[in-house]
């Protein structure tokens, strides 16, 4: 008990518990994209409407449900947790500080990113999430089709999943970096995979407010 | 070369502090960035105002002493080099300087450029040593170490703890020292005895300082005299956790 208080205690400790956390949630969006990819079968809806009860409602995924809640908590939390600690470690400011000259723009901003995501994410369930999980929507690909129509919302839609390929692209390399798994021939391994991840996910949730408005043109 | 230097002037470590201007004529492209402000000292003693107080004690990059945050650059411009290897050649004519001390909650500044950094000597103290007798010189070979882990260890013991890692990090954090630290003795087998206590203390003892925590931007890396890489980071972080799961 004792070693599982002071490692939470450590900086270390709360950034090896963050990146476990912002990992389970990277796992999230590979099973959100893969499901919603049903939006692009060609049957009026059908399989997407089928897939939204199924998570809606199947005993796992509810049950799950509540792991991811905490696992956004946590994250949120312990990132919120480190960044106050860290703004107060430089009380007095530099009046020239050339940071941007040694630091990609999204490792220097995974807060402003992550806080863009999180605004965007509570849109994003009021839209969708509560409509189907607790109102009773069945027609949830209308839902999506009505959304995606909109220009306004579609901007919003690719703006925050700039943000998130930007959040991904720092986040997800440095995940391995704080579980000490960044080593040897495995950095090579992991940044490749890392850019993958960051390029492919955002740019497949991407496609969906694309295709969908574009169809509405013709 | 003539050359505007704004330079933190600090008169005590409670007195307010401020960027004050200074104009430098003569200054030849091969003198050292030091030399160029101990020609600055000369003449405010000359005008009998109190010289610019700065840490410099080697002046050959070995000794760890020198460090001021130069145009917003820990070190100044150019890649693993200390201060007093900055040479005057990388600036031009007319150019304006700001000289800043390295700023983190736990390097107050002493006077002017000058900080305190017994915050590291308080994170050395609570491990970063081998507690052995070690007894009389033993031969050579006798105690053999791969040479990829010599040179590993090697390049982790490079570390002259200068703590520009802590003031070009965006979090003030100490990570990159305590990795090279931590690093050097876990790769060594002279540092095995202690290798678990010695990473949960130093990290504690780091925590206490008020050193922020690393967020992996790197830039300590980018800006350490000594181009200590960032997998020595990765190895704290893999000592810790072993250090935590292991009984």
């Amino acid at each position: 008990m004792k070693k599982v208080i002071s490692f939470y205690h450590s900086s270390v400790g709360k950034k090896i518990l963050m990146s476990l956390a912002g990992l389970f949630l990277c796992s999230f969006l590979v099973i959100h994209l893969s499901g919603n990819l049903a939006l692009f079968k060609n049957d009026n809806g059908e399989s997407f409407n089928h897939y939204s009860e199924f998570m809606a409602h199947n005993p796992v995924i509810r049950s799950t449900e509540i792991l991811l809640v905490a696992g956004f908590l946590l994250h949120m939390f312990l990132g919120g947790t480190l960044w106050l600690k860290n703004r107060a470690a430089r009380p007095e400011k530099y009046s020239a500080y050339k940071l941007s000259d040694n630091t990609p723009f999204e490792s220097r901003n995974t807060m402003l990113s992550g806080s863009i995501v999180l605004f965007f994410l509570i849109v994003h369930l009021k839209q969708f999430f509560l409509p189907s999980r607790f109102f009773g929507e069945t027609n949830m690909y209308a839902l999506v089709l009505q959304a995606f129509a909109s220009p306004l919302y579609d901007l919003l839609y690719l703006a925050a999943l700039v943000m998130l390929a930007y959040h991904l692209k720092h986040a997800f390399q440095s995940a391995f970096q704080t579980l000490g798994l960044r080593k040897g021939k495995y950095i090579v391994l992991f940044d490749a995979v890392a850019v993958v991840f960051w390029l492919l996910i955002p740019i497949g949730f991407a496609s969906m407010p694309i295709y969908f408005f574009l169809s509405t043109l013709k | 070369m003539k050359l505007t230097l704004q330079v933190w002037r600090q008169e005590r470590p409670e007195s307010k502090g401020r960027l004050i201007s200074y104009g430098v004529n003569d200054v030849s492209p091969d003198m050292s960035f030091l030399e160029m402000l101990d020609v600055l000292n000369i003449e405010l003693v000359k005008k009998n105002e109190v010289p610019i107080a700065f840490d410099h004690d080697c002046r050959e990059g070995i000794c760890g002493s020198c460090g001021m945050m130069i145009n917003g650059r820990a070190h100044g411009p150019g890649r693993g080099i200390a201060t007093c290897q900055l040479h005057m050649r990388h600036f031009k004519d007319g150019d304006t300087i700001v000289i800043e001390p390295w700023r983190a909650r736990a390097f107050p500044v002493l006077k002017d450029l000058m900080v305190d950094r017994t915050a590291m000597d308080r994170v050395m103290m609570a491990g970063g040593y081998v507690s052995t007798k070690t007894g009389g010189m033993v031969d050579g070979n006798t105690l053999l170490i791969p040479k990829p882990i010599a040179d590993e260890a090697f390049d982790a013991a490079a570390c002259i703890g200068c703590g520009a890692c802590v003031a070009s990090c965006p979090n003030s954090s100490l990570m990159l020292f305590v990795a090279a630290k931590v690093s050097q003795l876990a790769l060594l087998p002279q540092g095995q005895h202690e290798r678990k206590e010695r990473v949960e203390s130093m990290l504690a003892v780091m925590d206490e300082n008020q050193f922020g925590s690393c967020t992996n931007t790197y830039a300590c890396e980018a800006e350490c005299p000594k181009e200590i890489s960032v997998t020595h980071i990765a190895r704290l972080n893999r000592e810790f956790i072993r250090a935590k799961i292991t009984a």
